[in-house]
């Protein structure tokens, strides 16, 4: 399995029911099946990517999640999780706010356009930046909505959503330290975030 | 892949006899949902492919309004094929290679399973009207008896499309033990108010047929052919599009390219329809249909979420549901209910809207899209011991 998948699932509590968002071929929910003991469900709008996840047994429901989640009711899963695939939703926001209709936590990774090196390319070469991890060319990529780590935290903030540390992720897609970890803005390639609810000032 | 399945590769079953056998008798009746006892009941079925040693392999294929056992093969003519022959078979979705695979004809129906022309046991004389009505469930309780006549103790999966998805459906929510995977195509969990109009103005055309004779038709001799031809007619515009029907027929006529003003079939879409009216007289009951679309519109497993929210939180069964665009007897709406349903109550659930033009009949015929995502949802149906903890129990 690839290793941010393996990042995102240590994310997931061992036993949770999880919604895959853009689950792709199934990869996260067979691990988070069959050996971390959650019930999977997967949402893809890929006709390939659906019959992947139909091969290997993983139940999906073939959905474009811009159109909402309304095969889904209000707090039906424990986890949502959106892992690379908000930069290619047309409705970020709405897409949010869904995950967070139908779970109480959210986990969504995703590359960071902030990041030193595509602020460079741009600045020094006026290119397009192409992310290492998310390596196609400007004209290539579903990558429609790219933001940073600042937009994004900002973009949670809007929805009235909370965020735990984020997990920042390395080039290898494990997780970084150092720089990234302390400056991640600036220097993490990538990140995954638990998204929650704000709970209110009271609570908090 | 997914032009592999495009047409006839995979072989036929070759040729096969439709089966009989007497499942309930005077000592072990069939108890209806209604209380009824129907005794005996004779069913029609047929098989392919090979049950293994432990009896785990089996498949059931739950047919659709009009259908009946012969689902795959042939009896004499190769040409002429089983209603699904293009599904069921060596290297096709329903794999007879590796499956054992079972189709039989409904309770109530007329093609060799006991129904309203049968013969009533008590009076000598066909059952007509005072067979007793019967439900999906009890559809379902038939096609259960044959399983254990078979030595079937668990199904890898059951099949059906349209009304054969509600037996599914039925049949999951009720006995979840039984069933490895449920494949629903083109079904509902109920009928529309739109759905029951038809049906209702199908069962008015028969019961106005002046040969109708209150269902004692059999017994007087004659058919209510007018009726049932009517009925037939108009069902089958709901099971074709406005877009299948427009390439198909257009406005073109008949006979040339002068109309001839007259009352006659003269547009080819009319002529089309007498077709089908009159194909199915010779082969079609006026009381089964009348009884079978009643039980069709009474059913409503969810309509009683207090009773069906328990079934549904035992319910593991991994189904696969799946829907035509261009379909507007039973939409995607439709399923999509079901997947919700499904899903809220923590259902593996897999869904597919496929795009067709060809309607409800879409179910029918080679769509590869349509095709590949059975084969492989049913490749890993039942076939490892990991499926069903494949979605987490």
């Amino acid at each position: 399995m690839r290793l941010d998948l393996g990042v995102i699932a240590d994310m997931v509590p061992a036993g949770s029911r999880v919604l895959d968002l853009g689950c792709g071929d199934g990869a996260l929910l067979e691990e988070l099946i069959r050996r971390r003991g959650c019930q999977g469900q997967g949402v893809e709008v890929s006709s390939e990517a659906f019959h992947a996840c139909v091969a290997r047994g993983i139940p999906v429901v073939a959905a474009d999640i811009d159109e909402g989640l309304p095969d889904f009711t209000d707090g039906s899963f424990d986890v949502v999780v959106l892992s690379h695939t908000l930069q290619a939703t047309r409705r970020p926001a709405l897409v949010l706010r869904e995950m967070m209709r139908v779970a109480d936590t959210g986990i969504v990774s995703f590359v960071n356009y902030g990041h030193i090196g595509l602020r460079l390319r741009l600045l020094t070469r006026g290119r397009m930046p192409v992310p290492r991890l998310a390596s196609k060319r400007w004209f290539e990529t579903a990558n429609i909505h790219p933001c940073s780590i600042l937009d994004f935290e900002s973009l949670v903030r809007g929805q009235g959503l909370v965020t735990d540390q984020p997990v920042i992720l390395a080039a290898d897609g494990g997780p970084a330290g150092g720089l990234a970890a302390r400056r991640p803005n600036a220097f993490a390639l990538a990140a995954a975030y638990v998204v929650r609810r704000d709970p209110g000032p009271g609570v908090r | 892949m997914p032009d592999a399945l495009h047409t006839d590769v995979g072989g036929s079953v070759g040729p096969v006899t439709t089966q009989h056998v007497t499942l309930f008798d005077d000592v072990h009746p069939l108890e209806l949902e209604s209380g009824h006892r129907l005794a005996p009941v004779e069913v029609a079925y047929e098989t392919y492919g090979e049950l293994d040693a432990n009896g785990s392999n089996a498949v059931i294929i739950c047919h659709a309004l009009t259908g009946d056992a012969h689902a795959a093969g042939y009896h004499g003519d190769p040409l002429r094929a089983g209603w699904w022959d293009n599904f069921i078979g060596p290297g096709k979705p329903v794999d007879t290679r590796r499956l054992f695979v079972v189709c039989a004809n409904l309770l109530g129906g007329c093609m060799g399973t006991t129904g309203p022309s049968s013969i009533n046991p008590e009076t000598g004389e066909p059952y007509g009207l005072r067979f007793p009505l019967f439900t999906v469930g009890d559809l379902v309780e038939v096609h259960r008896a044959l399983m254990r006549h078979l030595g079937v103790t668990r199904l890898r999966a059951a099949i059906g499309g349209s009304l054969g998805g509600m037996q599914v459906l039925h049949w999951a929510m009720e006995f979840p033990d039984e069933l490895g995977a449920a494949v629903l195509v083109c079904a509902t969990s109920r009928l529309s108010a739109q759905n029951i109009a038809f049906s209702a103005v199908a069962r008015e055309a028969i019961m106005r047929d002046p040969n109708f004779h209150g269902g004692d038709y059999q017994r007087i001799g004659v058919r209510p052919d007018a009726g049932l031809g009517v009925a037939r007619m108009m069902a089958h515009i709901t099971y074709l599009s406005e877009e299948g029907m427009r390439e198909k027929f257009g406005r073109r006529l008949q006979n040339g390219t002068t109309p001839r003003f007259g009352f006659d079939v003269d547009f080819q879409v009319e002529s089309y329809l007498h077709h089908q009216g009159e194909v199915f007289l010779r082969r079609f009951d006026a009381n089964s249909y009348l009884y079978l679309t009643r039980a069709m519109d009474y059913f409503d497993p969810f309509g009683d979420m207090v009773a069906a929210g328990p079934k549904l939180e035992a319910l593991r069964t991994p189904f696969l549901v799946v829907s035509f665009d261009s379909d507007w007897r039973f939409d995607t709406a439709h399923s999509r209910e079901i997947v919700q349903v499904l899903a809220a109550h923590r259902v593996p659930v897999t869904f597919r809207e496929i795009t067709s033009p060809h309607g409800h009949d879409s179910f029918l015929l080679v769509i590869p899209e349509y095709h590949r995502t059975v084969a492989n949802f049913l490749r890993r149906a039942g076939a490892e011991p990991g499926f069903t903890d494949a979605a987490g129990i």
